[in-house]
């Protein structure tokens, strides 16, 4: 992943960059700002500026009192299921040194939340804290188990070979989920609309089960980001500066785990995002890790954000899941990616 | 030299012989298959209907019950099931041999959810009915099928990004169909399944007209290109140095296989993975003998019937056949993935 901004980077202007790169995320928490509050002021209901303000300070007089303060919650959880997304992505592109990993693509979302539906169905799960878990033991797995198809035979894990492998399993754990679901009428309308990716049923409630697992899977994540520069040179390289080649990537891989399992148990499978933020962070700040991690995490924050926004305006009265939104935005991104690519690369 | 040429001769007409000896009884044990199959699915429902009831009501005449169960219930279903089975086996198998790619099947690379949003736009939003749904269903799905293609030719088309591109042109079609059927009026399961993963439920004998005659159209039109397609087996350039007009038969077998497809998929939705499946299940069985659309054009027809059966009545409760073929065909999605990582090949 040596690209010519990669080469940009060991300029002296270094100090220089450091100062751009810090006023360029600041710049973004500002944005990542406005758009939380475009999120909680606009949506399918029309408010006044008044009830916002009210809704804000914790009152619920009017109905557009208690539309904004439902929309509280839901930004909330835009924002922290975004940043886990894109950081999520960030680092699984970084683990596998793939342009086309994102945890939709290499079906991990939907290995979670086949985990949590067969939890539901099969045995019952009803205690909300055990949705998470289910779904980031349901995340480990599959990683692991497209990781180990992908990396099968000649060359190892390939772009080609790793999204094939997570396209396909993809497909196929949505097929189980749809036969596990079925039978059950009693759960299947609750299923489906979780199914879609959706941050609309979100309380405060949602935000504290996934809090502590997205915590602790940022931490690890942010850590990570030294090891992932190391890695990027190649793994024989990697290991000949003293790294220890598969902790690295089992470390890393862990926080992207933690993150996406977490994420997908409280707003359903949403795909792209991992995809789209990273390579826009890529353009903008080159491959250094310490400063891609978070500019990702923050892109990936406004970027559903702005999703969500969308999909609550263009579906009038109803309103459109925010995984719809982000489908329709990243699939002509992963087109154009696959695009870009040599097919000697491919 | 001790072998003449009349020798060889001789012996190349006996193998050829031979392997089309062979073709012909697969082909007829995969006839039988499906007859007894057929039979079965009429004879045996919840509960079952005597031989003799079943072919008078299969002669037009009033049977108390069976005329209901059998001419009302079960024929209609089985009838409709082997048509799109036939439909997604054949349009299935003619883009793999075309492509020379089992993952380049239309229900992977998107043709066949574009088909199915098409259909399903047609109906909830615009409220269409009847030929135009299906018309435009083809042109939705001959549309798709040109975008993956065009999106995918750059110095050449290649098989690899032709799959990842429509593997990511089928994810924004079925979020579509998400927000279709999320606006339909009445959120109803059993018809979302339909658009989702394909169901053969309640199915009519009417609906079986426009599949026959698409069948009749499409498919003759694909089997008169029989040997030109078998020629493409063998690599584009190999083919054109044989005679074959690689570009003639490219449109005609893409148009054919599309329209075969999209007419099934408007009447039935997408079923999950019969054109996936048929044309690796037919290789398997029908090894080098000879051409392998119409042994596959049966195994789409048997995978149907059968799913359709297992998920109605063996099951501890009822699934609709897409859910019944799409867990088959997951696993073996899998499976083609890890042989084709492990031999090394490039796909």
């Amino acid at each position: 992943m040596t690209s010519p901004a990669g080469l940009k980077d060991a300029t002296p202007s270094f100090k220089q960059n450091i100062l751009l790169r810090s006023a360029g995320l600041l710049a973004l928490l500002l944005v990542l700002l406005a758009l939380c509050f475009l999120s909680i002021a606009v949506g399918t209901r029309d408010v006044s500026w008044p009830e916002i303000m009210a809704a804000l300070q914790g009152q619920i007089d009017s109905v557009g009192d208690a539309a904004v303060a439902t929309r509280i919650p839901r930004t909330l959880l835009a924002v922290i299921a975004g940043s886990a997304l894109g950081l999520a992505g960030a680092i699984m592109q970084g683990v596998t040194r793939n342009p086309l990993a994102d945890p939709g693509i290499l079906g991990i979302n939907t290995g979670a939340s086949l985990a949590v539906v067969i939890g539901l169905a099969w045995f019952g799960m009803s205690l909300a804290h055990t949705y998470v878990w289910v779904a980031i033991f349901g995340a480990g797995i599959t990683a692991v188990f497209v990781y180990a198809i992908g990396s099968l035979g000649l060359g190892g894990a390939t772009p080609l070979k790793l999204a094939l492998a997570g396209a396909a399993t993809s497909i196929a754990l949505s097929s189980f989920t749809i036969a596990v679901v079925l039978p059950r009428n009693d759960i299947a309308g609750g299923v489906r609309s979780w199914q879609m990716g959706g941050v609309g049923g979100a309380t405060f409630d949602t935000l504290l089960l996934v809090l502590p697992f997205l915590i602790v899977g940022f931490v690890i994540s942010l850590l990570s980001a030294r090891k992932l520069n190391t890695l990027a040179l190649g793994d024989e390289l990697a290991a000949g500066l003293g790294e220890n080649v598969m902790l690295a990537r089992l470390s890393a891989g862990l926080g992207a785990i933690l993150l996406c399992g977490a994420t997908t148990a409280a707003c359903g499978p949403i795909g792209f995002v991992g995809l789209v933020v990273p390579h826009l962070c890529r353009l903008l700040v080159g491959v250094d890790h310490r400063w891609l991690l978070p500019f990702s995490a923050l892109s990936g924050s406004g970027l559903l954000l702005l999703a969500d926004v969308v999909g609550r305006l263009v579906a009038r009265p109803s309103e459109l899941a925010v995984g719809i939104v982000t489908a329709f935005i990243g699939a002509p991104f992963f087109i154009w990616i696959v695009r870009r690519q040599r097919v000697r690369d491919l | 030299m001790t072998i003449t040429q009349t020798d060889v001769l001789e012996r190349v007409v006996t193998q050829r012989h031979k392997r089309r000896q062979g073709w012909r009884s697969i082909a007829l044990i995969f006839m039988l298959i499906l007859l007894v199959g057929f039979t079965l699915t009429l004879l045996l429902g919840q509960s079952f209907t005597p031989p003799l009831d079943v072919l008078r009501v299969l002669l037009g005449e009033p049977v108390p019950g069976a005329s209901f169960t059998v001419g009302h219930l079960r024929l209609p279903r089985a009838v409709l099931s082997i048509l799109v089975g036939v439909s997604f086996g054949l349009g299935g198998v003619a883009f793999q041999i075309m492509l020379r790619n089992p993952l380049a099947s239309p229900d992977i690379i998107g043709v066949s959810s574009g088909a199915s949003a098409a259909a399903v736009f047609a109906i909830v939003v615009l409220q269409w009915d009847g030929t135009v749904v299906t018309v435009f269903s083809v042109l939705a799905g001959l549309g798709v099928a040109l975008l993956v293609y065009a999106l995918s030719f750059k110095n050449g088309a290649a098989g690899s990004r032709l799959i990842l591109i429509g593997i990511g042109v089928a994810a924004m079609i079925e979020s579509f169909i998400g927000y279709v059927l999320l606006r339909a009026p009445a959120w109803d399961l059993q018809e979302a399944m339909r658009w989702l993963t394909g169901s053969v439920n309640a199915a009519q004998l009417s609906q079986a007209w426009p599949v026959l005659v698409s069948l009749l159209v499409f498919g003759g039109l694909l089997l008169s290109r029989r040997r030109d397609l078998d020629a493409l087996r063998m690599g584009d350039d190999t083919a054109a140095a044989l005679g074959v007009k690689v570009g003639v038969t490219r449109v005609m077998v893409i148009v054919s296989a599309v329209g075969m497809i999209a007419v099934a998929t408007a009447v039935t939705g997408p079923i999950a993975f019969v054109a996936f499946l048929s044309g690796p299940i037919a290789a398997r069985i029908v090894g080098s003998k000879g051409s392998l659309l119409i042994p596959s054009a049966l195994v789409g027809a048997c995978l149907v019937l059968m799913g359709d059966y297992v998920g109605q009545f063996l099951l501890p409760s009822r699934y609709p056949v897409g859910v019944i073929t799409g867990a088959l065909g997951a696993p073996y999605l899998i499976y083609l993935i890890i042989r084709v990582n492990r031999a090394g090949g490039s796909l």
